[in-house]
């Protein structure tokens, strides 16, 4: 064999990229998922609409919840939900999620309430592949009565006052069977990186999922070489390939929540969405007007054909 | 003219910017983490005069130098990135005292945010989630900011104890509730602390305008009255100027607590 052959046998690097429904494809009904962003900030929601239009049901939701709660949660996908929060939005111009409220109220979803530090130490028990972290939060509150399966612990060293062990939360590892995150950009191995202010816990739930179930879409896909231009800076590249196993080249993909700074939230469009819990028929007409489309292009090429007003 | 006259023309939102601000005196070098519209301000005024290295928040993912309340986007002075998570490193090192708002409070200070009826699992009315209250409580300073003062606010008891109050902090014992403490209740209507023998809430002082008997009528428990119950201090001049000219020039703090009638 010559030289020249023998590199030639040398194996491609992996292309990790897959469409919205490929990557649907790769889930099931029952599934614990984690998804990204926080409220109604970088949302991967053309994935969350592949699901929409999938026959996947039964889910377990992780997430510091936004839309894709209440969404999923009126086409009847979820079964139960770990939570801290649901909210379209937060501060001054502070709103409930409808759709999510109606679903606990009814009592279709089971709930699992944390505190949203505890869900930073439950996903990051699971990225360390250790059973719990100890932590103090919790403690005084009425989170055992709402997440009956947590348990306290003596700390094994003195405690303050050199007596006995202080009383702790002993915060689960939640491990996720997938998760999806959208980000800013990334490369087809799998490599992404945040422009906006704040990466949120996307890294966490990836490194919380189980081999096979990490998906990010990103606003665009570049070529390695330009990764860290595009990024702005090498510290913005904070999640690597090791704990993706799927990339979807999503533009515009985190609609209509905000993906900062390539594009704000779509206020008219979460306006129109949060009216439709008020009757069966809205939501109906919503969810066949803007969740049905057969593919995600489809969807973005209707809300590119939105009268500008409306826009 | 005369003090009653002066306190007829105070106006109702800058008392209460002002006892936030009051509520924030002596914290020195922490993270001042009023959540809402008055809180926020009241909190920059207290850096802006008296409490010059209280570090805030832009609100988003910054800790920001400047007076102005919302200040734009390309207007801010940051001090430093504090994204979300790291947002948790701050709380659980203590060095933080969080303004939160509260649907319901009770007078040991318990709060409530996450639901209202129904059972634990299934409530006949769900909030927002228990969001960060836990942790912030029993790790933090708190204060809690009430805008629209009512007996369905100041209950009982709360359906659900989000942020932990003083009565679940003693139970802890020692350890548990070492980092607890519950400063004071601002809302539109007085100010209100915790510094009774048994952490029952008491009057502090009563708004310009309120009387003691409109408070406890407003207030869903016994409340703890003192003898003589002074009212909440004016805002000095300067202060003044700094809420129209510097904090809030737009005014929003009217909007959130109006004048009376």
């Amino acid at each position: 064999m010559s030289a020249s052959e023998a590199e030639t046998a040398y194996p491609e690097p992996k292309d990790k990229r897959l469409s919205e429904d490929e990557v649907v494809a790769r889930l099931e009904s029952g599934m614990k998922i984690g998804i990204g962003g926080w409220g109604s900030r970088r949302k991967p929601m053309s994935l969350v609409r592949a699901i929409l239009r999938s026959d996947l049901t039964d889910l377990h939701l992780v997430t510091f919840g936004g839309p894709e709660v209440g969404m999923l949660c009126a086409a009847g996908k979820v079964s139960h939900l770990t939570f801290a929060f649901v909210a379209p939005d937060v501060g001054p111009a502070a709103v409930l999620e409808p759709h999510f409220r109606a679903a606990r109220q009814s009592g279709a979803i089971e709930c699992t309430e944390v505190d949203e530090g505890m869900l930073l130490l439950g996903l990051q028990a699971a990225a360390w592949r250790v059973p719990f972290l100890p932590t103090r939060v919790g403690l005084g509150s009425d989170l055992g009565l709402v997440n009956p399966e947590l348990q306290r612990i003596t700390s094994p060293y003195p405690g303050p006052d050199g007596g006995a062990g202080e009383e702790l939360i002993a915060q689960p590892a939640i491990h996720l069977d997938a998760s999806l995150c959208h980000l800013n950009v990334g490369d087809a191995r799998g490599n992404a990186a945040f422009t906006g202010p704040d990466l949120y816990f996307d890294d966490l739930m990836l490194e919380a999922t189980a081999d096979g179930g990490r998906f990010v879409s990103v606003e665009r896909v570049v070529p390695t070489d330009d990764l860290v231009d595009a990024a702005g800076d090498i510290t913005r590249l904070r999640v690597s390939r090791l704990f993706v196993d799927g990339v979807v080249e999503a533009p515009n993909g985190a609609h209509p929540t905000s993906c900062d700074p390539d594009y704000e939230r779509d206020e008219a469009f979460q306006k129109t969405y949060l009216g439709t819990a008020k009757d069966t028929e809205l939501w109906n007409e919503f969810s066949s007007g803007w969740l049905s489309f057969p593919t995600e292009a489809d969807y973005q090429a209707a809300l590119a054909a939105r009268p500008e007003e409306n826009a | 003219m005369s003090a009653t006259d002066l306190s007829s023309l105070v106006r109702r939102a800058d008392v209460c910017a002002v006892a936030v601000a009051d509520c924030f005196r002596g914290d020195g070098e922490i993270l001042a983490n009023p959540i809402g519209t008055i809180p926020m301000i009241g909190g920059r005024l207290a850096r802006a005069t008296w409490e010059p290295d209280l570090m805030m928040t832009d609100g988003e993912a910054a800790l920001i130098a400047n007076d102005q309340a919302v200040p734009a986007k390309a207007d801010r002075v940051y001090e430093t990135w504090n994204p979300y998570r790291r947002m948790f490193d701050v709380v659980w090192s203590g060095r933080r005292h969080v303004m939160m708002g509260a649907t319901q409070v009770d007078r040991f200070g318990n709060q409530n945010i996450a639901a209202l009826g129904g059972t634990p699992t299934r409530p006949r009315t769900q909030l927002l989630g228990f969001r960060g209250a836990p942790g912030n409580t029993i790790n933090d300073t708190t204060s809690y900011w009430v805008p629209a003062h009512g007996p369905k606010v100041f209950v009982e008891a709360v359906d659900v104890v989000t942020g932990v109050g003083y009565d679940r902090a003693v139970e802890l014992g020692g350890d548990g509730g070492r980092f607890h403490e519950i400063r004071r209740v601002v809302s539109n209507l007085g100010v209100f602390d915790f510094d009774t023998p048994n952490h029952s809430m008491q009057l502090r002082t009563v708004h310009p305008g309120v009387t003691v008997d409109e408070v406890v009528e407003a207030t869903g428990f016994s409340l703890v009255v003192p003898a003589d119950v002074e009212q909440t201090r004016l805002p000095t001049p300067d202060e003044l100027r700094l809420l129209d000219e510097v904090i809030d020039p737009q005014g929003t703090r009217f909007r959130e607590v109006p004048d009376p009638a």
